[in-house]
């Protein structure tokens, strides 16, 4: 029988002196920290705004990279381009998801039978991951369109797309292929005890497990795709960076870039602490969690 | 009364709403074995725990050496550097070799220089009667050998106070008695622990005092032979005779 007489104890606890004592010396200590911290914090912006601001060229580059009339005269165009680095972003990342974790299964499947998928996945990590990024956006986009495909469209934008795709897929692959084989064979073992094919236990005990573990290295290349979005500027189209070169080539100053730069930033930071919480309710807690 | 070495008073640990230790008091004197029983969830873990000082208590005193090591202002890996734990999964690091687990601490905490470490961890390796897997990896000895590494690990340093969870509670029965001799050995050779058990013919011979504990209380603290033999508790009497032992 679970026992009921700490019960009542428990209730009319009241801390002990040594206990009050030590509590409000933890409380001390942690507003010595924080009171250590943001004057630290405070210090060394000081110093380095100090440090930039009396340098010599200080008014040149104040003029050429931070003109506020030319940041706003600017703002709505690089805020366009910006919509279509999102929308690359948010297409390319679902596409690259799916297609990578199809490489990534390939790569792992056992036997001899399944020879020619682990060769194809394995040839098609390979070669993409050798190829830098603008190479194969060159390739594909001027290219691909000229291939004339049926069915397809020709447009710079589409093929840009593929590019972006075809390169991040090989990496996200290794990602997924590292989480799926990182989950513990007796996991495996256990599922297919239950009578579970091969199949249903990757999707209902192996993937799901994987997916957890790799979801903070997914979310890296995520904030490197959104900026590598705008490597499709070289095929002509304008997005963020594009349009903010444009505006800057009207007379030469610079601002236009700083916005830019500006609202890639905001759009990553979000991100990141989106994917803390989420890793937080995922139960991570790492290695430092305890002590 | 000898020596103190360990002396907890009004122990409190809540882990949210769940009291898990409850105004615990224990002495334990240099040279003496004091074992803690009691079912799974009723505090004994947390009460080691608490000791090594991987869990900071929520109210109470616990006293190492004649020092208040609950005081937050104590360096805890000093006083954890003269305790040895123990842990039921036994816990050794994968990537070292059996050698590696033994002198990690002697070479990073203690200061010892790498020879004189390899030295003393073979000493203690052997004293294990494991010598000859110095050079092995954890992963390939078995769960008892495995045990034996971890006691050496957390004995290398001559601590003062061996905390030891469970540490036979993982093993196969046939395992269960090399780990237990160790620690016969080690009672006979003067050294002070505190461990916890579901071993009560174990706890019978190596204990001085046995507790026991339910549900973050210590019920009853006495000889083995009163604890075990002849609880005078109801609640004693109900969780050994579980076990088939009244």
């Amino acid at each position: 029988m679970p026992a009921q007489d700490t019960g009542a104890a428990q209730t009319d606890w009241q801390p002990s002196e040594v206990q009050r004592e030590r509590d409000a010396w933890r409380r001390r200590q942690t507003r010595r920290s924080a009171a250590i911290a943001a004057t630290s914090t405070i210090v060394l912006l000081g110093v380095v705004a100090a440090f930039v601001v009396t340098s010599p060229g200080w008014e040149r580059v104040k003029e050429t990279y931070f003109d506020w009339d030319k940041a706003v005269d600017s703002f709505p165009a690089v805020l366009e381009g910006l919509w279509l680095n999102i929308r690359v972003m948010v297409v390319c990342a679902i596409v690259i998801v799916i297609l990578s974790l199809t490489i990534a299964v390939m790569r792992t499947v056992r036997g001899p039978v399944a020879f020619p998928l682990r060769l194809l996945g394995t040839v098609y990590v390979d070669v993409f991951r050798g190829l830098p990024l603008l190479l194969v956006l060159f390739l594909l986009g001027f290219g691909g369109p000229a291939l004339d495909l049926t069915g397809l469209p020709t447009s710079a934008l589409f093929w840009g797309c593929a590019a972006l795709v075809l390169s991040y897929s090989a990496y996200v692959a290794e990602v997924f292929r590292a989480g799926i084989e990182s989950v513990h064979p007796s996991q495996r073992l256990a599922g297919r005890s239950l009578g579970l094919s091969y199949a249903q236990t990757l999707r209902h005990v192996v993937l799901p497990q994987a997916w957890r573990r790799v979801l903070p290295p997914l979310m890296n290349d995520l904030v490197s795709l959104q900026k590598d979005s705008g490597l499709i500027a070289v095929l002509g189209v304008i997005d963020a960076i594009r349009a903010a070169q444009i505006e800057t080539a009207r007379d030469f100053n610079y601002t236009p870039y700083v916005v830019a730069g500006f609202l890639f930033i905001c759009l990553t930071i979000p991100m990141a602490r989106l994917t803390d919480r989420y890793a937080r309710k995922q139960g991570f807690h790492g290695a430092g969690g305890m002590l | 009364m000898s020596e103190l070495v360990l002396e907890m008073a009004g122990v409190r640990k809540v882990f949210g709403e769940h009291v898990v230790l409850h105004d615990v008091d224990l002495s334990v004197a240099r040279g003496q074995c004091v074992v803690l029983i009691g079912a799974s969830g009723s505090g004994k873990s947390t009460l080691l725990r608490c000791a090594n000082l991987l869990e900071t208590v929520d109210d109470g005193v616990i006293t190492f050496e004649g020092e208040d090591v609950t005081d937050p202002r104590v360096d805890a890996d000093a006083v954890r550097a003269r305790m040895g734990l123990v842990f039921q999964a036994y816990n050794l690091f994968p990537h070292l070799t059996v050698l590696g687990n033994v002198t990690l601490a002697l070479r990073k905490v203690h200061g010892v220089p790498e020879e004189e470490a390899s030295a003393r961890g073979l000493a203690m390796l052997d004293r294990v009667g494991l010598a000859s897997k110095a050079r092995a990896r954890p992963d390939d000895l078995s769960g008892g050998q495995q045990q034996r590494v971890a006691i050496a690990r957390a004995l290398v340093a001559n601590p003062r106070l061996m905390l030891l969870d469970e540490v036979t509670s993982a093993l196969d029965p046939e395992l269960v008695g090399e780990v237990l001799d160790l620690l016969t050995d080690l009672k006979a050779e003067g050294v002070t622990m505190v461990l916890n058990t579901h071993e009560m013919g174990f706890a019978r011979d190596v204990a001085d005092t046995v507790c026991f504990l339910h549900d973050g209380v210590i019920h009853e603290t006495g000889s083995p032979e009163q604890v075990i033999g002849d609880p005078s508790k109801e609640r004693t009497r109900a969780f050994l005779s579980r076990l088939r032992l009244v």
